[in-house]
């Protein structure tokens, strides 16, 4: 593979790489006869991004027509080459990508102003084709933004929130941040974001629904939609079903592929705003709605004082066992081809082993499609002792998976 | 018990913001109370435990355009919260562009005060973001420990200079000394010193000015100049002092110190519409 990026256009690159580099650890490059194609996977592989970036996107494009080459690279060694964002725009005037596959090297030429040439030579390994299966098209809801509204948007959420809910009918569509169910109510703020349809260039709606994904990686996807103010499309369905964003020039396609929790794991405070809430009607004047006092009297009448202030979290008492016929449903797989037989075996047992570990969040993970009830969901009643059983055996994943 | 206000005025948006940041910077958790005409963001660490002490004063109508208040009884028209400054001056910091925004006491999962934000948006709809920030309503039986901290009889009381030129000084010696000697007089001058077995470093202000109604208490019309001079000195843990001074977001109208000696060291700041007190406590 050889190819030359030029221009206005190396900085392009440099945005993807780094975009791709917040979300997973490792590159995948493989050039195609459409383009070429960077992706990459987070650690828990509930989120996927993918950039093809078309031949037209080079000045100078040729990729193998006979054999076909894939590898994967360390993301930071990669960011490393796209450094300064400010000096590549300022100094860069050439990138030439090399893939030579009999030295097995990766190289990264920037031809800098007064004929300063910089190369990076890269190790990569071999690698299975990373393909998230998703099909954006039978997605019943479509909606389309500027970058700046959704930027906007995500603005409100602390830089700390992991997941965010979406919740959308034909009129709007309401973010706002979801709260795992053993977060202390109390101690949570909750921010929620109402934008109108008609803010969208594109809203289509057909079921109305609501899903909850990543916020780190949705970042990751706007930071680039932003430097190059390409509307985003949002695909998704039902939760549980991924969500994918999408961008398209002439020259590029991108593709974030994020989990959604399904639904059994929505908390107990999204049963009465599912899928039929309406948005609230702000009343004329609700000076008069806002009573505190029954919590006054709660709190006067109750012994300790200090702890009716911060009712517990009202348990749900029908959350939903894990069904078997939610593995039916996963449309969402990544395939794997391998040429050699002992790769495949290798990915076997990394699946095995990948799928031994809970995923982080009980997103479907992308990959194997499982969800791994904890055992506060079993029970309902959980009392305090069992939720510390659960959150051990999570511990142990967390030292497991940096 | 009900609680609305309003802020349309871009100004003054911006300005409660400031104060929010202010208090939050100085602490993690306050107590809110709100009266017909005044908001109160306090903390009152034990001074026992080496804790710090706050008060900061703001008289509404100055900020609000609406404020509607039904307080806990008709005898006792107030509410006393507490809160952590942090989420509201997050609730605060992403709406500045509002076109309004609504503060409002409301019931959710648990006592909420709702910052509602009307904000600019593409189409003629409004956008609207509505922060939920957790609060604790603090009964009836508590509130005498939320009164304002009495001033203990000061020795000396001197206008600050510059707080930026103060905090430069202080961030310097907090890199040789973890504590730091405070000291003036009744002659306008005030002196920064860090003592250690290494070193010594003092910086002195000088002509900075006394407050007048220092001289009213007692025999002040009859000081000799050797008691004009006398320094009043207190020992303070120099991280609360820079604290102190690195949470200031504008340079008040009138800055002024007061040293109880060994005992406390007590400042207040004065804006147009906001007063600020903040009492340190010497160490040993």
């Amino acid at each position: 593979m050889d190819c030359v990026v030029t221009g206005s256009n190396v900085k392009v690159l440099a945005k993807a790489v780094h975009s791709l580099s917040r979300l997973g650890d490792e590159l995948y490059l493989e050039p195609q006869e459409n383009g070429l194609a960077l992706r990459t996977v987070n650690s828990s592989r509930s989120a996927y991004a993918c950039f093809l970036f078309s031949p037209l996107f080079f000045q100078k494009y040729c990729f193998p027509q006979n054999s076909v080459l894939r590898c994967k690279i360390v993301a930071k060694s990669v960011q490393a080459v796209f450094k300064s964002l400010s000096s590549l725009e300022k100094t860069v005037e050439k990138c030439r990508i090399e893939l030579n596959s009999e030295k097995s090297r990766l190289t990264f030429t920037l031809h800098c102003k007064h004929g300063l040439l910089k190369t990076h030579n890269l190790s990569f390994q071999d690698s299975e084709s990373l393909q998230a299966v998703f099909d954006k098209d039978s997605c019943t809801n479509v909606l389309t933004a500027q970058p700046k509204l959704l930027v906007d948007t995500v603005l409100h959420f602390p830089p700390s929130l992991e997941e965010v809910t979406m919740s959308v009918n034909n009129e709007r569509v309401l973010f706002r941040n979801h709260v795992e169910e053993d977060t202390e109510l109390s101690k949570a703020m909750m921010t929620e974001l109402c934008l109108s349809a008609v803010e969208f260039d594109q809203f289509t709606v057909d079921t109305q629904t609501e899903i909850t994904f990543c916020l780190k990686e949705l970042r990751g996807l706007l930071v680039f939609a932003e430097s190059s103010s390409l509307p985003v499309s949002v695909y998704f369905d039902e939760p549980g079903r991924p969500v994918v964003f999408s961008l398209t020039d002439s020259v590029l396609e991108v593709n974030f592929v994020l989990a959604t929790l399904s639904e059994e794991f929505h908390p107990h405070n999204c049963s009465n705003s599912n899928t039929n809430r309406l948005p609230a009607p702000p009343a004329p004047d609700d000076f008069m709605n806002d009573d505190m006092d029954s919590y006054i009297i709660a709190m006067e009448t109750s012994e300790v004082a200090g702890d009716s202030s911060c009712p517990l979290p009202p348990q749900d008492p029908l959350i939903p066992q894990q069904s078997k016929s939610n593995e039916e449903q996963h449309k969402f797989r990544v395939e794997s081809e391998s040429e050699d037989e002992d790769e495949q075996q290798e990915e076997e047992q990394e699946t095995v082993e990948e799928n031994g570990r809970p995923p982080n969040k009980k997103f479907r993970s992308l990959f194997f499609g499982s969800v791994l009830p904890s055992s506060s969901q079993m029970s309902n009643k959980t009392v305090r002792s069992q939720k510390i059983l659960a959150s051990d055996s999570e511990d142990e994943t967390a030292l497991d998976s940096p | 018990m009900r609680f609305r206000a309003k802020i349309v005025d871009f100004g003054c948006l911006n300005n409660f913001t400031r104060i929010v940041n202010t208090i939050s910077k100085l602490t993690k958790s306050c107590t809110l109370q709100l009266t017909v005409d005044n908001l109160y963001f306090m903390l009152s660490d034990k001074v026992a435990s080496g804790g710090v002490s706050m008060w900061c004063e703001l008289s509404q109508g100055s900020f609000f355009d609406e404020f509607q208040l039904e307080g806990m009884a008709p005898n006792a028209n107030e509410i006393y919260l507490e809160l952590i400054p942090e989420n509201l001056l997050r609730a605060l910091k992403t709406t500045q562009n509002a076109k309004s925004l609504k503060i409002k006491l409301t019931k959710k999962h648990c006592p909420c005060l709702t910052v509602a934000a009307d904000l600019p948006s593409l189409s003629s709809n409004s956008r609207v973001v509505t922060h939920d920030i957790p609060v604790g309503v603090i009964p009836r039986k508590l509130w005498q420990d939320f009164k304002e901290p009495s001033v203990p009889d000061f020795d000396v009381s001197i206008y600050l200079p510059p707080l930026k030129t103060m905090k430069n000084v202080i961030d310097r010696m907090k890199n040789l000394s973890n504590f730091l000697v405070l000291e003036a007089n009744k002659n306008g001058e005030m002196n920064l010193r860090i003592e250690t077995e290494l070193v010594s470093v003092s910086t002195h202000f000088k002509d900075l000015g006394n407050p007048p109604w220092v001289s009213t208490d007692g025999d002040g019309s009859k000081e000799g100049s050797q008691e004009r001079t006398k320094m009043a000195q207190v020992h303070v843990d120099i991280k609360k002092l820079q604290q102190f001074l690195a949470s200031q977001q504008v340079n008040p109208s009138k800055a002024i110190c007061s040293i109880a000696s060994d005992r406390t060291v007590h400042f207040i700041l004065l804006h147009e519409d906001v007063s600020l007190q903040y009492f340190i406590p010497a160490v040993g």
